[in-house]
């Protein structure tokens, strides 16, 4: 499907995600199937992510009600376009749509950026690089019947704070970085896992979230105050609010779901706009790292002590790149060491951790709420498994390039049979709910979030954040 | 028999003896920094003020890459007012440095790495854990294990 390009490794330079065309054959000893066409390495990306696009679109393996969030944001708005705008522009300004139509895209941009980007996964330890770990911990160990403690512990900006070893990733956690055990990834400056986004919200994708959260209760409050002045005015001169409402039904529709999450949007974002003032995470102010819960006099190590500093350290800091490089090529030594994920990609059906390439971007969001089974097997150029991927791009280069389009082919039948599938009773829940459980920072089990906000509805009108049951993380 | 390269023949040499990690030192913070501790297996093959200088260097491109200042505060506002779509069509300042980082290390490498039997790998490689130096066999000893 694409261009064959392979690198040859020398280890005088070091590995470059440029291809080189010397031909190679036999590269992965445990690939059963044609092994010309290298591999990138999101395809043996160990985390249960998927990936489209080759690799630039990352989104967790279950996309949560991410589905749901977008439906009931285009819902909305498309009712306030077709509803209320007419009327308003007549009777008040033609400002209205303009200023809601800005609103709307910028909602839609950043939750598909919060949705799609990495949030700063960090990719495990090589092999040697866990091997040395493990040599200093026993190093230092006791030789007593207890395996010695996972941690250490760092003096950063005079407070102490403990590193954890991650078991799953072998390595010492940096500090701030948490493993989300939904997406099963360490992710740096991890904030918590949304699955109103269907992604993690870490330190690259955090600024992406804090805009749509704020946008976001920017378009539901003017939605909701252009809704009442519609209604108002249609129902002025005594005629009732039982004709306006016949009038315009979608209106009433809009009303409904405004008025529900209204209040706890806002309040999530006065909650976020907290956190970024103080240069938390959700994870830490739950845990109450620094709050000085054991008496201790403890205090945010990373805080500028300066509302204004840490604001702009938060929103405006240079973007970090990602660390996984999703694009590269994997060297051929690598690939072996890579271990299992490597030689079991051929039969990709059987295994959980799955990389689906490429799908077109509309597909994406029906194939996202696919059972993760079905939309598997990475068949990039294997013939006789063409079907789920798109013969889309035979033409693309395999060069990076910056726009989608070229990358995502048209959107294949594969993506067809996404009605029924486990996320989708999300929508049976009621709105009330919706609002409930609304940020899990990474609960321990591994099924989709949804089901456990019902218990947590009808309790939880007011402020959404603090009350819905956020487990606590490892 | 005319050898391509002079990579080449080196290709066929060397095997690796052993790897050493250079942690990440987080007494500042999270922003990336390397410990500048020398470490005791590279004592018969470098200087311990070449291994430091190197570190430091590095240290000092990430802290450049990592700078808050009014330029960065500039390129997150603009970021931010396009919806921060302007990050998929602009090359950011850390990617930037990034390469400048990659420059040097291939640049130390050539220089002085290679020469003592020694590789730099670029933090980057390694998700920005650590600086991991390959320390090959030395031919003079003839091959190894």
């Amino acid at each position: 499907m694409k261009k064959c390009e392979y690198q040859q490794i020398d280890p005088q330079a070091l590995p470059t995600p440029t291809p080189t065309p010397p031909p190679h054959q036999g590269n992965e000893p445990g690939k059963k199937t044609e092994p010309k066409r290298p591999k990138k390495k999101w395809e043996v990306f160990p985390g249960k992510n998927r990936f489209y696009c080759d690799g630039r679109i990352i989104v967790a393996r279950q996309s949560g009600v991410l589905p749901l969030t977008l439906g009931l944001i285009l819902v909305t708005s498309g009712l306030f376009f077709i509803f209320d705008c007419p009327f308003l522009v007549k009777h008040l300004t033609s400002c209205i749509p303009v200023i809601g139509g800005v609103l709307f895209v910028f909602v839609i941009i950043t939750l598909l950026q919060t949705s799609f980007t990495d949030p700063g996964i960090l990719p495990r330890a090589t092999p040697d690089e866990a091997a040395d770990i493990e040599k200093q911990i026993d190093n230092t160990g006791n030789t007593s019947y207890r395996p010695p403690p996972r941690t250490k512990e760092v003096l950063i900006n005079q407070q102490v704070v403990k590193l954890k070893y991650c078991f799953t990733c072998k390595m010492f956690r940096p500090p701030r970085t948490s493993h989300c055990s939904l997406c099963d990834n360490c992710v740096e400056r991890f904030d918590h896992h949304c699955p109103w986004v269907g992604n993690c919200v870490g330190k690259r994708n955090y600024r992406f979230f804090y805009t749509f959260i704020v946008s976001l209760s920017f378009l539901t409050a003017f939605i909701f105050g252009c809704v009442t002045t519609h209604l108002a005015l249609r129902a002025q001169g005594g005629k009732g609010l039982v004709f306006a409402l016949q009038e315009s039904p979608g209106s009433a529709v809009e009303l409904v779901i405004c008025f529900f999450s209204v209040w706890s949007i806002l309040g999530l974002s006065g909650f976020h706009t907290y956190l970024v003032a103080s240069n938390l995470t959700t994870n830490e102010d739950i845990k109450g790292s620094w709050s000085g819960k054991s008496g201790e006099d403890v205090t945010n190590p990373y805080s500028h002590k300066n509302i204004f500093i840490n604001c702009c350290s938060v929103l405006c800091a240079p973007m970090p790149p990602s660390l996984i490089d999703r694009r590269g090529f994997l060297p051929a030594d690598e690939s072996a060491q890579t271990g299992g994920t490597d030689i079991e990609l051929p039969t990709l059906a059987t295994k959980s951790e799955i990389n689906v390439c490429t799908q077109g971007t509309k597909g994406l969001l029906e194939s996202a709420a696919l059972p993760p089974l079905l939309s598997t097997s990475c068949p990039q150029g294997k013939p006789q498994t063409a079907h789920p991927c798109p013969d889309s791009s035979p033409t693309v280069n395999s060069e990076p390039s910056p726009e989608l389009s070229t990358g995502c082919g048209a959107h294949h039948t594969a993506s067809s049979h996404g009605d029924a599938s486990p996320p989708r009773h999300t929508k049976t829940r009621s709105k009330k709910c919706k609002r409930a459980a609304l940020h899990i920072p990474n609960p321990a089990f591994d099924a989709p979030v949804s089901p456990t906000s019902p218990d947590t509805g009808p309790g939880s009108k007011a402020r959404g954040h603090k009350g819905a049951s956020f487990a606590p993380l490892h | 028999f005319l050898v391509q390269t002079h990579s080449l023949q080196d290709l066929q040499q060397p095997a690796v003896s052993s790897k050493v990690f250079v942690q990440r030192d987080y007494s500042s913070g999270t922003i990336c920094r390397f410990q500048t501790k020398f470490p005791s297996e590279l004592e018969s093959r470098l200087d311990k003020q070449q291994f430091e200088e190197t570190i430091q260097t590095l240290n000092n491109l990430y802290a450049e890459a990592e700078k808050l200042g009014g330029k960065s505060y500039l390129e997150g506002c603009l970021a931010c007012l396009t919806a921060y779509t302007i990050f998929l069509c602009m090359e950011t300042h850390y990617e930037k440095v990034l390469k400048k980082i990659a420059r040097y290390i291939k640049d130390q490498n050539e220089k002085i790495y290679a020469p003592r039997g020694l590789l730099l790998t670029d933090p980057i490689e390694r998700g920005l854990r650590v600086v991991e130096v390959t320390i090959f066999e030395d031919r003079s000893i003839g091959s190894g294990r």
